[in-house]
Parts: C-alpha cells; structure tokens; sequence
C-alpha cells in the first residue's frame, strides 16, 4: 500500500514530549508488510520507546540487513538516517558507523534468517566486540520474502505451514549473544508491547552491546498450529522472568510493589533501570545462570521472555580502544595529518 | 675458466631457511651498498612457510639505476642445504658461489664453471659464541662481513648503520660490529682470493628513500586523513593495517589525554572488514581497508553496494598470484578485472596504479580524497613486488596548505536554508550528488540508505525510467573521475616511431631498462604509463597515433588489454599482449625479447640479437 500517503496531521491533544516531539514524528513509511505481521508491532514498540526516551530521531541511526525485519526501518524514524545493507552484515557496517561517530545511537534491526543463518559470523562477533548498539532481531523462524522456508531459529520438530517438519536444531541467539559477552541480553514478544516497550528503552540506554530477541510471529508462513513461532503458541508458553522499567534518571516509585521485588540498578551514566522480578530466584546479573535457566525451560517448550541478563556498568567499544571522545568524522587534517615536517623526519630515517 | 666481471653491476642471492634471522642480515647488506651511493633493488623470495623453510633474497646491484629484477644470479650465497642443487644450478657461468665450508662438501656438488668461495661460517659463530640463538644470529652477521671484504664494502658503513640501529643499545652494537668484524677478519687472513664483482663508491643515490609500498601506503592512509581501518590479514597485504597501526601509534595519540584519534579492527573476515569500511564512511569518516586478491572476491557484493548506494570506501589491493589460493607470496597484477568490474549488475570502480612506494603514499592519500569526492570505492591496485619489497624511491613529500576534499557533503545550514536535497539527483552535471551525514539536521536531509532502486529523492522504486536515470547518473560519474584520477605518463623515444607501449604499475623499472635495451636493438617506443583507470582521452590518442602498442602486464588475460578495448572499442589487433605471470616480478630482459619477438624482423636493425630470453625467470619459477 505504498501508493498511499501517510497524512501528517494529528490529532491537536497528542502529547509532546521534553523534545518537543510527538509520538507521531517518530514515525515513518507506511508498512509494506502483511497485515498483522509481527514486525509492525515491534516498529511501534520503537516509535513508542524514542519517544518516551525524549530522544532526537535524527539522533538515531538505523541499519538493517536483508528480509521483512530489515524493511522495517523505513517505517519507524523518518527522520534519522537509515541502511538497508547486505544480507546477514548489518553488524560489521554498524560497527563501521559507530566508530565513525559515537554521539549518534544505533539501532541494528535484523531478522532470525539474517543473523542467525547467513549472518551468524558477523552476529557474534559484534556481541564479543561489545559493539554500543540496540540490536533487535525480529525472529518468527521463518524466511516471509522467499515464501515460507525454515530459518535456523526454527525449532526441531516445528512445522512449516506445507507440513513439513524441521529437522535440525535450532540456533539460539540469546544463548549465543549471552556467551559471546553481550551486556545486555533480553527476549520479548511482539504481541506483549507492555513488556516490549521498556526492553528497547532499556537496550538503547545501555552502555554497551545491547541485544533483544523478538519473538515476531509471521501472519503469513509461520502462524499455524504445530509452528513454535505463533501467536497462539508463544502466548501459552511465555514465561516472563522480569518486568522493567528503563528511565533516564532516577525517579520515585509511584506504583505499589510487594516488598523486595523491585530492584534499582543504576547504569554506567546514571540511568536507573527498575526490575520487577516474576521469578524471585532469577538474577539477572549471572550470565551463566541465566543460560541454564532458559535452556531449563525451554527445555519444558517454555519461551523465557524478559529481561534475561545486564551488567550495568558495561562499556563499548570506543572505551576498549580508548578512541578520541571528539568524534572521529568530526576530524579535520590540523588532528589527523602529521605534517611535512614530520614527513622529512621520516624520510631522513628510511635512508 | 670465465670470471663474471662487473663493478656496481651484479645481482647476488641469499638462498636462506626462514625463521634464521638472515632477513635483518640481508637488509643490512643491502643498505650498506646503498650507504656506498650504489642503488640496489632487493627481493624477497618467499614461499608460504613461516619457519625451517626455504626462504631467498635477491639483490641487484646497479649503479645505472636499474631497479627492476634482472635475471639470472652472478652471486650465490647458498647457506640453505635444502635447496644446494638447484641453487647451484641458478648461477651463470664464470659467477660465484659462498659457502659455509665447515662440513664438507662432496665434490660432485659444485660445479666446475663457477668459482667457489669457502668460509667455514658455523665454526667461526661456534667458537665464539655458546648460545645456540646467537651462534644462528651472528652466522648471518659473520657472512655479511666476510662478503662485505670480497666485494669491497666499506666497515664504516656498518659501523654507522649499526650505530643507527641500535642507538642507545651499546651492547648490540658491540656485539654486531664484533661478528662482523669476525667475518672480515677471517676473510682476510685465509682467503687470496679476487672476485671479480665489487662495489665501489658513488653518488648515485641522492635523497632517495628506501622503503617498502605497504608502510608508504599505510602512511598515506594516515596523512590522507583514514581514521577507521578494518582488515583481515592476508599475504601480502597485512602488513599496510600493521604499519597503519604503528604509525597511528606515533602520530595519532593525544599526547595529553592519550586518546586515539583512529579506530582499527581486525575483523572476522574480509566481509566484515569492507562492511566496517561501508559503515564508516557512510557516517562520513575517511575509511579503508587493506587486502589482496581473495579477499577482494569475498568482498564484492559489498563492493557493490558501495557502488550503488554511493558510499566513499578505499581499497589497497596488494595483488598476488590467483586464480583461488594461487601463489600468495608471488606476485601478479591479476585482480584488475576483478577490481574494476567488481560485483554482479553492470559496475565500474575507479583503480589507481601506483609504481613504486612513493606512489603507493600519494595515491593512498589521494584516493581517500577521490573515495569522498566521487562517493564510490576507490582501489588502490598495488602487488607484493612494491608492497613487500624495499624499493629506493623519491622521498614523500606533503604540503602542509593540502585540506581534505571532502566531496559533496550539504550541511546543516544549507538544509536549513531550504537548498533542495536530493540524494541521488544530479544537479551539477557531473553524476555526483549530494550527500548528508546522519545526525546533521533534526528534519531536513535524512534519507534511506539502500542497494534497491530508488528515485533521485532515495525513495524506494522499482521504475524503469527511475533506474536507467540512476544508472546513466553513475556512468556520467564514472566519465567525470577519468579527468579526477591521476594522469598518465607519457615517455617519448628519442626519435619518432610508430610503436607505442602502455605498462603500469610494478612493471615500471623494468620496462624503464628495456626502453634502453630496445633502442640499442633500433628499435625505439613511445611509452605510456598508466596510473588509474578509467582512462582519460589522453590513452585514446596514445593508442591510435601509434601504428602498434604493445601492452605489457603481469597476468594471463591481458586484463588491461581487455579494459583498454572497452574502454576505446579498439581493434583488439592493434593492441600486442606482452604479459609475463610465473610468479616472479617482470624483467626488461623479459619484456625486450618479448617486443623483439613480436616485431616483423626489419623493424629491429640486422645483425642484432635479441636480448637473453626469458629463461632465467622461468628457471626461478621452478626452484
């Protein structure tokens, strides 16, 4: 439904937030994507959570693979920068942006065939670099542009809408992205914006490599019965370990919670994160713990959702390299250029 | 029996085992012929083995200045048992063979036309040193005196290179000139013997530089502005990001804060490398990164992108023998197709064709230059010749006034002024547009970055007229970098002549030489050297004011030859193939009996002989 365009009024009441924007200006394209897709829930997710960050859009650059998932970035944040790369290698070009200007925040949308079929390399070496990036992978086990084949997040023995069973195990990102040193791992389902919401708030507060896996049912290939990825089924098996709230700074608590569920972490610049616990023995500063925890209950064919693991103090890249605080495109040759002198100095040497 | 003799005109080899420490010991031979004002031109020959292996280095002595690879070997230092037979068998008669005569050496092992020189080098280490890594490492020193006495080299050369080498470090200094003078020493005393190669001062080196193509290349990266490099090693590429690392190390940290103005990072692989690249310079930093032929093919559908979607990316291409793994420590000039047509759809990438390492520097730096103006990848097509060896070149040279170009870049204020921004729209008629960075202006200028069609405003189409507008804007542009990119050279013979050659790169010295050799056959060529492609009108006209050209490269398929008729539709009999690819770097003797060859026999005057044909390359093939 390209042809048709999005009409720029709003309504007058819509709120604004301490920018001075309103939801409606996080906004983008109109989805190309089937009705009901999963995706267009979690771009909403998106607009949802800038906006309550009081974030500048064109603060934000977006990049994306190849498939469905990576499409989406032309229908959130019209008004940041966007790529659409190459298939599975979004991961390397964010990489390549963010040392280039480390005052912007990366959005890295991918899919489950993008990172964890074609793109796998270069998923996990981004975790391990601890890359500063929201990464966000719209997972529904499925490849939707090509028409229904199996993804490699496809669970063994789930069935494709021809009826065919998977065969081969499944890749699990969270485990990877926890095992390869992402500081910020969590799973969230399309369908729970409440729970999705704070997660993405979370991840681009973090102060490293930030990484959600969303279950994104597939209206169109992946939504039958016997599939693992539909909305019936992660509705009956979603486990919730934690419910949070990300806020810039520190505020009161407003909300009545039952003595010693909520925990306050403050981040490496000072945000505050507000953990509701479902499960009082889960805690999410254990990286290991939280990989047996997941395979426990995934295991029993549960999906863990939440907030799964967070070191708050986590640092990136920039910070590994000890990389100029200026940044690096904003470099002219009076920083960057040695000079002719020091150019004869060294010619002297090479004779 | 024959005695090669020659003053300030000879080439000796080391046959060496790599991982022996020889390599600093040849270095340092070499140097001390050019502290004598000779000029040399080394080589490493190296197969793919880091130790225990078979390892040479080849060292043309010429006071004439000739710096290409000659053929044949007058000197055989042969201190590698692995490889006697056939190192033996590599000397011309009447040359020289030195030994380690410690053990001995069965008869039937030499041969009778050539002079043997024995120094019992172990013997001389053992006695004086217990260390088993010593006794190695000063064998090599040991040798290098005794043939600095039978060439006639001076000892205060190496007194004074050694002193620069191990400033501050009295004890290596002492022990070095110690070995070597053990070396001198015993050649003194045991041997009366006269070698009919020697050296003898001169002035023939001027302020020339001697330094290898990757570090120049590193350096222009660091002078041009680079500020992210990603790479992923490879032979003979690695070492440009390592001499990017050290200089960066040098000349990039903030001296205060101690913060680095550069951001390097060894990726994964060449796709995560050119993907680093693509990212950083779509956010408007300068970026590169270093390669050779493999990874070029792994880094093409990126390539691609870049192309498409218009993205400043500069590669250096250390070119090495293909097709596959090939011969990754011998040199070719074989990734010119592959480079300059890379990815799939109808592409056109801009290639530039340094000759030595001076030139390695100015088009590194340049290139990032051009990466930014003309907003498509860059290729600096370089080969293991240049990068990998130390070649004496006119020293770098830097105007301090020299800003970066840094293309068409629209800023905040001109959005904000109401300039109409178009990413992908011509509007000066060269086919480059305008560009924004991210984060330049909260609601003007921001676009989606993608390789799918899009029309002039980057919105998503798949129209047939939006396409062909795109695709015609990127061959105006691609017509607009040949006056951009560096001009070729011509050289004129010193009479009129029908015959022309186009050469570049690597193969520059030693076609410089068979210009000579030629004239003195008669026959006498216009030269043209190209330094990048595509090809400015200049080549045009060189090609057809000349009733043949020969084009002289170092691959099978004429790649160049091929891109000329593209480029020109010319009659493809017009252009004569020279090409030269076993591995070894060209020689003009090469290339003279080549052209000789190719010629009708009146061109060249009667009674002359062709130059010596390409033999001993081929022999150097098969050692």
């Amino acid at each position: 439904m390209t042809w048709i365009t999005k009409p720029r009024m709003h309504h007058p009441t819509l709120g604004v937030n301490k920018v001075g924007y309103t939801r409606r200006d996080y906004e983008g394209r109109i989805s190309t994507l089937c009705a009901g897709c999963g995706h267009d829930s979690i771009s909403a997710a998106i607009i949802q959570a800038c906006w309550e960050l009081d974030i500048e859009p064109h603060r934000v650059a977006k990049l994306s693979g190849i498939g469905c998932s990576s499409k989406t970035p032309d229908y959130f944040l019209g008004a940041s920068h966007g790529f659409n790369t190459v298939h599975g290698r979004m991961p390397s070009v964010l990489t390549g942006a963010n040392l280039a200007n480390r005052e912007l925040l990366y959005l890295g949308v991918s899919g489950d065939g993008d990172s964890a079929s074609i793109g796998l390399g270069q998923f996990a070496n981004a975790m391990r670099r601890g890359v500063r990036m929201a990464y966000i992978v719209e997972n529904n086990g499925v490849y939707g542009l090509t028409k229904g084949q199996f993804s490699a997040t496809a669970d063994r023995g789930s069935k494709s809408k021809k009826g065919v069973i998977n065969s081969d195990n499944p890749i699990d990102l969270v485990g990877m992205a926890l095992q390869l040193g992402a500081t910020y791992v969590a799973r969230g389902f399309s369908g729970d914006k409440e729970q999705l919401v704070p997660l993405i708030k979370g991840a681009i507060g973090h102060g490293g490599a930030a990484f959600i896996d969303v279950i994104s049912p597939c209206v169109a290939f992946n939504n039958h019965s016997g599939s693992t990825k539909s909305y019936d089924y992660v509705r009956q098996h979603n486990e919730a370990v934690s419910r949070i709230d990300f806020m810039p700074e520190r505020s009161e608590i407003t909300t009545q919670y039952a003595p010693g569920s909520v925990v306050e972490v403050e981040q490496h610049d000072g945000s505050i994160l507000r953990l509701r616990k479902l499960d009082e023995g889960y805690d999410i500063t254990k990286r290991y713990e939280a990989l047996s925890y997941m395979h426990e209950h995934h295991e029993r064919g549960e999906v863990i959702t939440g907030l799964l693991y967070l070191d708050p103090l986590a640092l990136d890249l920039h910070a590994a390299m000890n990389t100029s605080h200026q940044p690096l495109n904003t470099l002219g040759p009076e920083a960057l250029c040695p000079g002719a002198a020091a150019l004869d100095k060294l010619n002297a040497s090479l004779r | 029996m024959k005695r090669i003799e020659s003053v300030n005109e000879f080439v000796i080899k080391f046959a060496n085992v790599n991982g022996s420490g020889s390599a600093s010991a040849n270095e340092l031979f070499a140097k001390a012929i050019l502290r004598m004002g000779v000029p040399v031109s080394p080589r490493n020959i190296f197969p793919s083995n880091i130790q225990g292996l078979p390892t040479w280095y080849e060292v043309r002595v010429s006071e004439r200045g000739w710096l290409g690879r000659r053929g044949g070997i007058d000197m055989m230092v042969a201190m590698n048992p692995q490889t006697w037979d056939a190192d033996i068998a590599e000397i011309e008669p009447g040359g020289y063979l030195f030994y380690d005569s410690t053990r001995p050496v069965p008869a039937s092992k030499f041969r009778d036309d050539v002079h043997t020189i024995g120094v019992p080098l172990t013997e001389i280490s053992n006695t004086s040193y217990s260390d088993p890594r010593q006794r190695q490492l000063f064998k090599n020193i040991i040798y290098v005196g005794a043939l600095s006495v039978l060439l006639g080299v001076d000892a205060a050369v190496f007194e004074k290179l050694f002193a620069e080498q191990y400033r501050g470090k009295e004890m290596l200094l002492q022990s070095n000139m110690k070995a070597l003078q053990m070396g001198r020493d015993w050649v003194r005393s045991h041997l009366d013997v006269e070698v009919g190669l020697q050296v003898q001062r001169a002035d023939n080196v001027g302020d020339r530089i001697f330094t290898d193509g990757n570090s120049a290349a590193a350096l222009g990266c660091v002078y041009g502005g680079a500020t992210v490099a990603a790479w992923y090693p490879i032979t003979p590429s690695s070492s440009v990001a390592e001499a990017f690392q050290k200089y960066c190390d040098k000349f990039r940290v903030d001296p205060a804060t101690g913060q680095k103005r550069f951001a390097i990072v060894q990726a994964e692989d060449e796709l995560a490398s050119i993907g680093m690249v693509v990212g950083a310079g779509w956010n408007g930093a300068r970026a590169f990164t270093a390669t050779s032929g493999p990874g070029i093919s792994l880094m093409t559908e990126f390539i691609g992108l870049a192309y498409f979607a218009e993205i400043p990316v500069t590669l250096i291409d250390v070119q090495r023998g293909g097709p596959s793994t090939g011969m990754p420590t011998r040199t070719q000039q074989s990734d010119l197709l592959a480079c300059a047509w890379a990815s799939h759809g109808d592409t056109r990438h801009v290639l530039l064709l340094p000759e030595d390492p001076l030139e390695c520097f100015e088009f590194s730096a340049q290139a990032l230059d051009l990466a930014d103006r003309l907003q498509t990848p860059i290729f600096v097509m370089t080969d293991l010749d240049i990068g990998m060896n130390q070649r004496l070149c006119r020293p770098f040279a830097w105007d301090d006034e020299r800003a970066y170009d840094r293309g068409k870049v629209m800023t905040a204020d001109e959005l904000e002024a109401g300039r109409d921004f178009g990413r992908y729209k011509d509007v000066d008629g060269d086919g480059i547009p305008w560009r924004t960075l991210p984060g330049t202006h909260p609601t003007k200028g921001a676009y989606f970055t993608r390789g799918t069609t899009r029309d002039p405003y980057a919105r998503y189409s798949e129209r047939g007229p939006d396409y062909l507008y795109n695709m015609e804007r990127l061959m105006r542009k691609f017509r607009t970098a040949a006056d951009m990119v560096p001009a070729p050279a011509l050289r004129q013979a010193e009479q009129p002549t029908t015959l022309g050659v186009i050469y570049f790169g690597s193969t520059s010295p030693a076609m410089d030489e068979a210009f000579e050799q030629l004239a003195a056959h008669g026959v006498h060529l216009d030269g043209l050297r190209l330094r990048a492609y595509p090809f400015p009108e200049s080549v045009r006209e060189f090609i057809d004011t000349h009733e043949r050209v020969f084009v002289v490269e170092q691959n099978r398929d004429a790649q160049m030859r091929t891109l000329l008729i593209d480029a020109f539709d010319t009659d493809p009999a017009h252009l004569v193939k020279v090409l030269h690819y076993d591995g070894t770097p060209i020689t003009a003797r090469f290339i003279s009996a080549a052209i000789l060859d190719r010629l009708p026999a009146s061109a060249a005057r009667p009674g002359e002989a062709a130059a010596t044909a390409a033999g001993p390359a081929n022999k150097e093939a098969i050692a």
